[in-house]
């Protein structure tokens, strides 16, 4: 018992643990929406885009680099968004495109200026030594934002993650709702960067929300599970993380990946009927309006 | 049986042009959908129903001519059961209330709201179906939904794409019926469909498409072999039965007289 206990001797381990498990939780609860809309190939380019925006900011504005790198990536996703909807280029390929070519501009810029802030191994795979006050403020600010849009937009995210044309022609700004989900989805990945770090962020977005899905076939419910397991995930994580001493994201992934086995050998056929197809989408946009510019 | 477009005009497509990706599917199309309008439209894959559907609704904008509807105007939409995500995660209950979603509204339900619901899922005869998960429902069952889904917006107008496409003959007498219902209690319909037998020879007015409007009218107008022909691009026979179109296909029947049945 002592053993487990030796670590909350650490005011930094503790600070740790507290992100850990609000980032698993915001994860969690945002991934929701991102694995039901079939956009979890954009998590995880987002993550990978945002990196070079976090690199990119650290040389011009060393003490404002989060909010740098949080504009680089609402940038790149609503970029993302407009390119992948106008059709012009398939969204697989503009995600491709525009996040492989952010990261590998934040390795180059890494490589030849080095860092004033976190180290790059550290934004590539996570760490609890260097979580700053600010950050965490930065996380409780964005998680209580993503509450706040979801609980004010619910039955819009709801409707228009479910059927998109429908919500449309009923009234439902979709577009708007994308838009600002792609703005919370920037600001989540870039809030639990330093702790998941950049690689390994794409997984707790949909980790939590497949887990959740093979459990449930209430949409409310999915949404709280989710964010239990997102948080059960970090908390768990980070506490083995210190003990196999590996990087937190590393550890938090790992946990996340054996709950998954865990619930899929415990739901058996249920479970996996009930993940199967779980980002079909109703209507994609793959035909381009021939009045759209 | 009313409905071949007497009443006020809900909306008027005139001379409209509209596609994707540079391609135009229909072409100089003139249509106007008026209050009592209980329409068909039939044409083969690709010749541009959804598109129409689409244009009516108001997702697809024109790139040539115009479209006008009357202020105000509320439309609703009952999609194709094929593209509907039958693994997302809600019950029917969640899914018929998505109708109501724009204004200021809490995640739950109103005590009001719920009402709605329940009183629109009985009238449909899904009412004890309400707490299922929409994977569990008959191909019937969640036409029904789709229709409660719709009908909660009180429309004017209500379009629907292929109501009865992978449904039994059962069914499809039952969404028949229920849109018959709901045109006599003042419902303008809309519908696409490649059952002419089945469901379009049944309502008083069609629309045979095919990159723009072929031809129009009462089913003794259009269920003509000349106008089928022009369509859908193949020689059908059409006979007479209990003072209904019937509409046969000539090639399984040659092929049956070479079998020597």
């Amino acid at each position: 018992m002592d053993v487990l206990l030796e670590p909350l001797s650490y005011a930094f381990f503790i600070k740790g643990l507290v992100v850990a498990s609000l980032a698993g939780a915001l994860l969690g609860f945002i991934g929701v929406f991102i694995v039901l809309r079939g956009m979890s190939y954009i998590g995880h380019g987002l993550s990978h885009s945002i990196f070079g925006g976090f690199a990119a900011a650290q040389l011009f504005a060393a003490q404002f680099y989060l909010i740098g790198a949080g504009i680089w990536g609402i940038a790149s996703a609503l970029a993302i968004t407009t390119v992948a909807k106008r059709g012009r280029v398939g969204a697989d390929a503009a995600i491709g495109v525009i996040t492989t070519a952010s990261f590998a501009l934040g390795v180059a810029l890494f490589a030849k200026f080095g860092t004033s802030g976190p180290s790059f191994e550290n934004a590539l795979f996570g760490s609890i030594l260097g979580i700053t006050t600010e950050q965490i403020v930065g996380l409780v600010a964005v998680s209580i934002l993503t509450a706040a849009f979801v609980f004010l937009r619910y039955r819009a995210l709801l409707f228009s993650t479910f059927d998109p044309d429908v919500a449309d022609v009923s009234g439902v700004r979709v577009g708007r709702i994308e838009a600002m989900l792609m703005i919370v989805l920037s600001l989540a990945i870039l809030a639990t960067l330093t702790v998941i770090g950049v690689t390994l962020v794409a997984a707790m977005l949909v980790i939590p929300a497949v887990v959740a899905r093979m459990l449930t076939d209430s949409f409310g419910r999915m949404l709280a599970i989710s964010t239990v397991v997102g948080v059960f995930c970090g908390f768990v994580g980070m506490y083995a993380s210190y003990f196999a001493g590996v990087p937190s994201g590393t550890m938090i992934v790992l946990v996340g990946a054996a709950v998954f086995v865990i619930v899929l050998a415990f739901t058996g056929g249920r479970g996996m009927r009930r993940s199967a197809g779980l980002d079909s989408h109703a209507d994609a946009p793959l035909l381009t309006p021939m009045g759209a510019k | 049986m009313t409905g071949t477009g007497v009443g006020p005009e809900l909306i008027s497509l005139s001379d409209v042009s509209a596609g994707y990706n540079h391609h135009h599917v229909l072409s100089d199309v003139s249509f106007h959908i008026h209050e009592d309008q209980f329409t068909a439209v039939v044409g083969p894959s690709g010749a541009g129903k959804t598109t129409l559907l689409r244009l009516l609704l108001g997702v697809l904008k024109p790139s040539h001519g115009t479209i006008t509807s009357q202020p105000g105007l509320r439309i609703s939409y009952v999609p194709q059961l094929e593209t509907v995500n039958w693994n997302f995660p809600i019950t029917v209950f969640e899914c018929v209330l998505m109708s109501r979603t724009t204004g200021r509204r809490l995640p739950w339900p109103s005590r009001g709201e719920r009402a709605d619901v329940t009183s629109v899922l009985d009238r449909l005869g899904i009412g004890n179906l309400a707490e299922r998960h929409i994977r569990e429902l008959s191909g019937g069952q969640q036409q029904r939904m789709f229709l409660a889904r719709a009908l909660l917006r009180q429309p004017q107008l209500l379009l629907l794409d292929e109501p009865t496409s992978g449904v039994d003959v059962s069914t499809r007498h039952d969404v028949l019926h229920l849109l018959a219902d709901l045109h006599e209690d003042g419902v303008a319909i809309v519908l696409t469909t490649h059952d002419l037998n089945g469901l379009a020879a049944h309502l008083p007015h069609i629309v045979c498409v095919n990159g723009g409007i072929v031809a129009d009218g009462s089913p003794a107008e259009v269920i003509t072999p000349d106008v089928l022909e022009r369509t859908f691009g193949a020689r059908m026979e059409v006979l007479e039965h209990l003072g209904m179109r019937v509409v046969v296909d000539e090639a399984p029947h040659m092929f049956a007289m070479r079998d020597g049945n």
